[in-house]
């Protein structure tokens, strides 16, 4: 079974996240690392090979340096890394990220795509929709268990509802949910044999996108204006010294909480 | 403008987030709204939407639509906007809402702006405010493109009835072949155990950092010592450490209690969204970074495992 994980890197949750005043576009010059739920979805694409057996790629939309980031996930097992970088791709929002993403997965023609749980740069958790519509595979979303057997797909999703358990013939698109798995820690010895493994950097030209269908050109949203929301008044942040829950009491007697 | 509002339903009822949205686009005074409701054998249900500020309902009653899958509604919407002729389409976050707004938005090539807690129209402009980066910025976005597509975060808008009543209209659809291949197995749902986490004034709710299902026991404790019920987050119910009707944020229940205690949680924009209208908040987590120091009124940098039965035994020696 062929699997591509759709990834993104995105700035280290300790860094301070800013959108430049000028483009308004999230400054992504600091520290990027691997989307955290977007590891539980490689762990996953390698639980399936596992069972399974085949190949897994790691499939991103991204700067030249979002490279690094996609190492992660080959230390962690994953075959091979496909990163689509080209500048025209810049400021793409959803319809142009996921033509281009289409694109590169169209050429892998993979049994199963699975995207992870959410950005935490844009905060979005769509992508894998507007994919699986231009791919024209059956998809589902928030799978907090999945197994695969004799070519058809299994997941048990939450909604606001209860709980769903939905199967889907392959070639499909899975999102997962954070809860699926505990994604593995690299092992030094994946962190080595990761440097050797196929790594392959391409242009849109390269997978057949023209330039004007991505990036601000090739979107269909646009960002009129940033601004600092009002501040909230009176928050209170202290570490324990070992007298935080006399503090807390404290607190909360003053608010007449207690 | 013409604008269609996509109302989910379940179980014969429409959601309180789709008709919230319902009201406010009504209140834009931005030409026709229309609601759309998809299902099987669900007119009846529809009708309703005309007391909510719709004037006109789009029905597409088919077997297809009965099980709350997104790509057969894709379809349908496709078909109701193609037969309406409308140029913006607005859904109230879900789970199902997310997946058939950016399904929507590929087949129509249709921006969509998600996570909007505000909306409204300047000349004949759409603008959208997103709060982003942790709620730390609000942006106020647009569209490009026609149609134009939306997603409001959960909770945003409560419905308002009006008392006014709907033309219904029915379409029909032909569906793609690929939208129709998943199929729901299985419905699950669980029953409530405790007090419940609706009606309390104290909550205290528990995340991954609690380690373990057996972490709970520091929630309960603290939360019997305030005469509190205990909450969770999505992460741990979906782990199965604790039972899903306890479950506060994006697919479970919206609470606004008077004192809200997160002990391990990191605050998660889905977990936020069910909780940021509590009175107060106090949050004691171990990561300094952690998103939920932006919006507690205390926080406590520290570990819960040492401070919660501290602050039970403080409490329980108060009464």
């Amino acid at each position: 079974m062929k699997i591509a994980v759709c990834v993104k890197q995105v700035p280290d949750a300790t860094s301070h996240k800013r959108l430049d005043p000028g483009t308004h576009r999230l400054d992504r010059s600091g520290e990027g690392v691997l989307n955290a739920t977007d590891v539980n979805a490689v762990e996953e694409a390698l639980r399936l090979k596992d069972a399974h057996g085949g190949e897994v790629v790691v499939v991103s939309l991204g700067p030249e340096k979002a490279m690094e980031s996609l190492r992660k996930a080959l230390a962690m097992g994953a075959d091979r890394a496909l990163l689509v970088a080209d500048d025209a791709a810049a400021g793409s929002d959803l319809l142009a990220t996921s033509r281009a993403l289409t694109a590169a997965l169209e050429k892998e023609e993979a049994d199963l795509v699975l995207f992870g749980q959410q950005s935490s740069d844009a905060d979005g958790a769509v992508l894998w929709a507007a994919v699986s519509d231009r791919l024209r595979r059956p998809m589902v979303s928030q799978v907090a268990e999945l197994t695969v057997e004799g070519g058809e797909l299994t997941g048990k999703r939450q909604t606001e509802f209860g709980y769903d358990v939905i199967a889907a013939p392959l070639p499909a698109v899975v999102a997962v949910s954070d809860a699926i798995n505990e994604p593995r820690y690299p092992s030094l010895k994946g962190i080595m044999g990761a440097k050797s493994k196929p790594q392959e950097t391409v242009s849109l030209a390269e997978i057949g996108v023209e330039a004007g269908l991505v990036g601000e050109a090739g979107s269909g949203t646009t960002v009129r204006s940033s601004t600092p929301p009002p501040p909230k008044s009176g928050q209170v942040k202290i570490e324990d010294d070992g007298s935080a829950a006399d503090k807390i009491v404290e607190y909360l007697a003053e608010k007449r909480l207690v | 403008m013409t604008t269609l509002v996509f109302l989910e339903s379940h179980d014969g009822e429409l959601t309180k987030g789709a008709l919230g949205v319902l009201g406010k686009a009504a209140s834009l005074g931005g030409g026709d709204v229309a609601g759309v409701v998809l299902g099987s054998g669900i007119r009846d249900t529809a009708a309703a939407a005309g007391a909510f500020g719709a004037s006109t309902v789009y029905v597409v009653d088919d077997a297809a639509l009965e099980a709350p899958l997104p790509q057969p509604r894709v379809d349908a919407l496709e078909a109701v906007v193609r037969e309406s002729g409308a140029d913006t389409v607005l859904f109230a976050a879900s789970v199902l809402a997310a997946d058939v707004a950016a399904g929507l938005a590929a087949r129509l090539e249709a921006g969509l702006n998600w996570d909007l807690t505000d909306l409204r129209v300047e000349g004949d402009e759409l603008v959208g405010v997103r709060p982003a980066l942790g709620d730390t910025v609000l942006v106020e976005v647009g569209w490009s493109s026609t149609p134009q597509v939306a997603l409001i975060r959960a909770g945003t808008f409560d419905p308002v009835e009006s008392g006014g009543s709907a033309d219904v209209k029915d379409v029909t659809t032909e569906f793609q072949d690929f939208s129709t291949r998943a199929r729901l197995v299985e419905h699950l749902t669980e029953k409530a155990s405790g007090p419940s986490i609706e009606d309390a004034d104290v909550i205290v709710a528990g995340g991954r950092g609690l380690g373990s299902p057996e972490g709970f026991s520091y929630c309960e404790e603290l939360a019997d010592a305030l005469g509190g019920a205990v909450a969770a987050t999505r992460a741990v119910v979906d782990a199965g450490w604790y039972p899903y009707a306890a479950q506060v944020g994006q697919t479970g229940k919206t609470v606004s209690p008077k004192l809200y205690i997160a002990l391990g949680i990191s605050g998660a924009i889905q977990h936020k969204v069910g909780m940021q209208g509590s009175g107060t908040i106090v949050a004691v987590n171990k990561d300094p970074n952690a998103p939920i120091f932006d919006f507690a009124d205390l926080g406590v940098v520290g570990d819960l495992t040492q401070i919660a039965p501290k602050l039970t035994e403080l409490l329980r020696a108060r009464r």
